[in-house]
Parts: structure tokens; sequence; C-alpha cells
């Protein structure tokens, strides 16, 4: 049999992150009626106010007020859970950056297992808990078996399960703080450098024609240049765009680059992986052009357009052109 | 410095659709073209770049199938000093925990002051770094977008964190990093330097080699198991405009002036 449950909570300015209410749907998931249990770490400030908030969801929260605290170094934060979760615990974390930092090495301290980035959990049998995965880019899934028995770390996918607003747990914050024992750790946090301003404000726009690694070229940007310009947008992009410098990171669509909220979004030889549509908000109008009639973002467009885009978008430009 | 850098063989998502096959046991395997993990490329680059400016040597390792040699074989055409190949039928269905152990063996075969990953590979899990670094007492970073060698035992290191901001880090050494893409821009391998490393001796370590119980790895001592590759059932999916392009052209333009897609 597993252990408790508990879920890491991130905050910033006294705010939980929309991971907080989701991780209870997850957990409810797994253990339909177990008490949850939130561990909010933090260095004064707006600590009480999250921890206040989180007992409104949660059916305890233990709460750790402590210097090394202050910003959620992962090294720092595996230690405090090392020395004060049970060893057979079942830890919930997002799978963000952050998630992605702690977990697997936590997993390892804490000799449990881990299952990064769920997608979805079908429930637990026995010590065996049924999840479900996604590879290669969100092309295919994967039902996967993890024994629990000594406990398991989970990364769970962002905005897959709904957040829980039921707000009925009338939980406890117990403070821990006495209790987080050495926190000393070798990486240093230092400063976070703000990402860079750019010439566009793609977040301000309505309409954006965004291009992805379909766009095979530098030379053929131009072709979206041309067909934003002809239906009055602006061109954003996936990742890879801004890896091989065609464009700035501020025209980056996704979880680390911008969210946009626009009205209509075409997307041109973007597949759709899930950290590119986290930064598409709002529910707007999606056209996806792709020659994958597989790519999983025809899962989420309301219209798609099986093309080669290169050969597509000129055609669809010149018409526009010429009205 | 001395780096290793732990690589992987994956199909290309660029180059292909991916299928499962008729019992969902597996990806349709035919006519894929495999290449280097996209991160772990990135990786290779930024060890060959530090070793440029600071000395050293840049190692690669790779757990997989013989084919696996191919990919150890390119990052040493980029310019790797060395490769080496983790194979073994008794590795086959290891979890992440049970790569992370195969590759705590090979660096405890050497003696390296910074290991390198890529931030994720085809699976998506982001997992093998951090379990390294944890299996070998080292400190760990992820998704790493900035390195700037400070002295002979510290790192300045930065974190691509959301939003694009940067989390900037002291790391002391030794250390296991895992690298976001766009760090910096891999160079390109040409036939030419295929070539010249095409006889060099890659060593393949099996379970002997690394003195590991076999029981600890493989099937039997994974705890997460994939079951099976599936297809999920689609909720309604976007509507596919069909007919020639002229005809889509002008139904995508009807749609998108109802939709105020085009000012
Ligand atoms: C921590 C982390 C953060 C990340 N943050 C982001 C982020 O903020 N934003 C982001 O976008 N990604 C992000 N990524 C990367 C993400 O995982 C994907 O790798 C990336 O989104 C893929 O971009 P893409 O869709 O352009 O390329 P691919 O996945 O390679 O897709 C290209 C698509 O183009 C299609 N295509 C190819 N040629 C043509 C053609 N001629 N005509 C039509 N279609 C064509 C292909 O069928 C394919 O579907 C992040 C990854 C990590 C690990």
């Amino acid at each position: 049999m597993a252990g408790q449950v508990f879920a890491y909570i991130i905050h910033r300015e006294g705010i939980a992150d929309d991971s907080a209410l989701e991780l209870i749907t997850a957990a409810r998931k797994i253990f339909p009626a177990a008490p949850l249990t939130a561990v909010v770490t933090g260095s004064g400030g707006n600590l009480d106010a999250v921890c206040n908030e989180m007992a409104a969801s949660y059916n305890e929260v233990w709460k750790f007020d402590h210097e090394a605290l202050a910003y959620p170094n992962a090294e720092v934060i595996r230690k405090l859970l090392v020395n004060t979760l049970p060893g057979d615990a079942v830890v919930l974390l997002p799978h963000n950056t952050f998630g992605m930092d702690l977990a697997p090495g936590l997993s390892i301290k804490m000799d449990s297992a881990f299952v990064a980035d769920v997608v979805d959990i079908e429930g637990l049998e026995g010590d065996t808990l049924n999840v479900i995965r996604q590879e290669y880019s969100g092309q295919v899934s994967t039902h996967v078996t993890c024994d629990i028995s000594a406990g398991v770390v989970l990364n769970i996918r962002a905005g897959v399960f709904q957040a829980d607003e039921s707000k009925a747990a009338g939980g406890q914050v117990v403070d821990k703080s006495g209790e987080t024992g050495d926190l000393s750790a070798v990486r240093k946090f230092l400063e976070i450098v703000e990402a860079e301003v750019g010439d566009v404000d793609i977040t301000k726009e309505d309409i954006l024609v965004s291009i992805g690694r379909g766009i095979e070229d530098e030379d053929n940007i131009e072709i979206a240049d041309e067909l934003a310009e002809a239906i009055g947008g602006v061109v954003s992009c996936s990742r890879p765009i801004v890896d091989a410098k065609w464009l700035e990171k501020s025209r980056q669509v996704g979880t680390s680059g911008k969210t946009v909220k626009p009205k209509v979004y075409l997307a041109l030889g973007i597949s759709g992986s899930f950290q590119h549509l986290g930064g598409l908000k709002g529910n707007p109008f999606i056209v996806a052009v792709n020659k994958n009639p597989k790519a999983p973002i025809f899962q989420v467009a309301d219209v798609g357009v099986v093309e080669d885009l290169l050969e597509f978008v000129p055609v669809l430009t010149e018409k526009i052109q010429t009205g | 410095m001395e780096i290793l850098v732990c690589v992987k063989r994956v199909p290309d998502t660029a180059e292909n659709e991916i299928e499962v096959n008729r019992d969902g046991s597996d990806i349709e395997r035919d006519d894929l073209v495999y290449s280097v993990n996209e991160w772990d490329n990135y990786a290779v680059e930024e060890a060959i770049q530090i070793v440029d400016r600071v000395g050293g040597s840049v190692t690669v390792v790779s757990v997989g199938d013989e084919e696996s040699e191919e990919v150890v074989r390119r990052e040493m055409a980029m310019g790797a000093n060395n490769g080496i190949l983790v194979s073994d039928d008794a590795f086959e269905g290891s979890d992440g925990k049970g790569i992370a152990a195969l590759l705590k063996g090979a660096v405890e075969k050497g003696t390296y002051d910074l290991i390198l990953t890529g931030a994720q590979a085809d699976d998506g899990a982001g997992q093998v770094g951090g379990m390294l670094a944890a299996m070998l007492d080292m400190t760990y970073a992820s998704v790493v977008n900035y390195i700037e060698v400070l002295d002979n035992r510290k790192l300045k290191v930065g974190r691509e964190i959301e939003g694009g901001n940067v989390e900037m880090n002291e790391i002391e050494l030794p250390c296991v990093l895992s690298i976001q893409t766009g760090i910096n821009e891999p160079r390109y391998v040409g036939i030419r330097g295929i070539r010249k490393v095409a006889s060099v001796d890659i060593p393949v370590w099996g379970s002997s080699e690394l003195g590991i119980d076999a029981a600890s790895i493989g099937e039997s001592g994974a705890k997460v198991k994939r079951v099976d590759y599936f297809v999920p059932e689609l909720g309604e999916g976007a509507e596919i405009l069909e007919g020639s392009m002229e005809e889509i052209a002008d139904k995508l333009i009807e749609l998108l002036k109802a939709k105020g897609g085009i000012k």
C-alpha cells in the first residue's frame, strides 16, 4: 500500500500556480478519498496567504518558512522533501521547468519510482498505478504501469486535469518550519534574467501567422510575412525557429516563450507540442497547415489543411491579395 | 575540463510520421529515419566549445543497440574526442532509472568534471540527467541555455525557465547539466568529417565491463513499464478542408473572413 499523498505548490507573489488545484484532480484519480497534503515553501512575505488559500483545497498544508527557501532552488527543495516526507510518499509535481529540475533526482533520493509528464491517470490496481503518457512529440500515446509500493514521484502535465475548485477541504496549516533539517546546497541561485523585449509584441495581436520547423528554410519566412501582411496579422513562431536564430525570441509562442491570446491563429508547419500550445490561450480560431495528417496540431485546430505549406500558403496569399 | 556527453539515437520526428504497429507493441520501425536526439546535439556542441576555450576532452556515450554506434560516430565527427557504446541484450526494457544506472557505471570508469545530457529525448520524460546526478551525488541543473566557466571548479549556469526568463546559478564541479536547444548553433557535419572517424574504434561495454547487476536493470529491474502504444480516439479534431489547393484556399478565406482573420 502506497503512502501519504503530497503536492508541491508553486507560487509567486502570494498566488498559487494553476497547477496547485490541478494536482488535486490528478491525485483524486489515484486515491478518490485519501487526505491530501500541500507542501508550501518560502521565506516570510506572502507565505501565509498561500498556505491559507491552499487550506481551503487540501486537508493539510505543511508550511516551511526558512530563508534558504526564499527562492525555490530544486536542490534545496529536494533536500527538504527527502528530510521531511515519509519514504513511501506519493509526490505530485507539475511537469514544468521546476518539476523537471526536481523530480528525477528526488525519486532517486527517496528510492521511489518516477513517471514524467503524465497526461492521464487510469487508476490504481493494488500497487500498480496505470497512467498515460505521450511520446514522439505527442504523435503517439502509451499506457504505462508503475510499481508504487515504495512510493512514487509523478510529474503532471499542466492543463490536462481540470482545476479542483470545490474549496471544501477545510484543511489545517501545520507549521513545520522547525523540522526542515539540513538545507545546504552546492548549487547557488544568483538571479533571474528577464527575457529580452523585441520589436513587436505578439501578445497584443488579434491575428498571428505562426511558423514552425515546417518552414524548412530561413528564406521561406517571406511566405509567412506576405500572408501576414495580406490579412493584417503578425508573424510568430515555434521554438526551433528561434533556436535557429531566424526570428527573435520575443516572437516565440509557448511555455518558454510568450503567452498569446489572438482571435485567429494560423499554425504553419507546427506539430503542436504541449510546450507550444501551452502559450496559446483565449480559445482562438486555429487553422493548421501541415503535410502530416497525423500531426497533433490537428487535434486542437478548428480547421485543417493537409498540404505542403510552401505550396499552399503562396496560393492562399495571392487569392487574398487579388481578393 | 573532461566532459562526458550522453546521447541517444532516436527516430527523427521532423522527418517521419510515427505510426503504431498492428498489435500496439511498438511503433512501425521500417523506413524510419533516425538521428541523434536534437537536444543531445546541442549538448555535444556546447562541450566542444567549452573544451575549445579551456582545454580538455569530450567523450560521447550512448546506451542503446548496435545501431546507436552511428550516432556516437556522428558526434565524434563533430569533434568529440572519444566514443563509448553501452550495449547488452540484458539492458533492454530498462526504465529511466535503469538507463541512469548504466550511465553511472560508464561515468565511474572514467574521471569527468562535467556531464551533459539533452533536456529530453523522444519519450519526452527528461529524467535521465537528474537521476544520474542524484546517483552520483553530483549537483544538477536542467534546461540549461547558458554556461560560463568561472574557474576550474565553478560554472555560471543559466536555466531557461517559463516565459524564456533565465535563472542564473553558480554551480561547483563536478556536476550534471541537461541542455536546452538554442544554447548554441551546432556545427554542420559533412561527409568528410564522417569519413575521418569511420574507422575509429568505439568500445562496447556490456554488463560485465560495467560490473552491473543485471537484475537491477533491463525489464526485470524496471518499476516503470510501457505496456503499449496507441493513438487516442480524438475528440472532434479539426475540420479538414478538402479539394484542390485553389478550392481549399477559397474555403479557408471564407472561414477566415467570418472569424475576423482577415482585416
Ligand atoms: C522545457 C521546454 C520548453 C519548450 N518551450 C517551447 C516553447 O515555448 N515553444 C515551442 O514552440 N516549443 C517549445 N519547446 C519545444 C517543443 O517540445 C517542440 O520541440 C517544438 O514545439 C517543435 O516545434 P515545431 O512544431 O515547429 O517542430 P516539429 O515538431 O518538428 O514540427 C514540424 C511540423 O511541420 C510539418 N511540416 C514539415 N514540413 C512541412 C511543409 N513543407 N509543409 C507543411 N508542414 C510541414 C511536419 O509534419 C511537423 O508536424 C520546449 C521544449 C522543452 C523541453
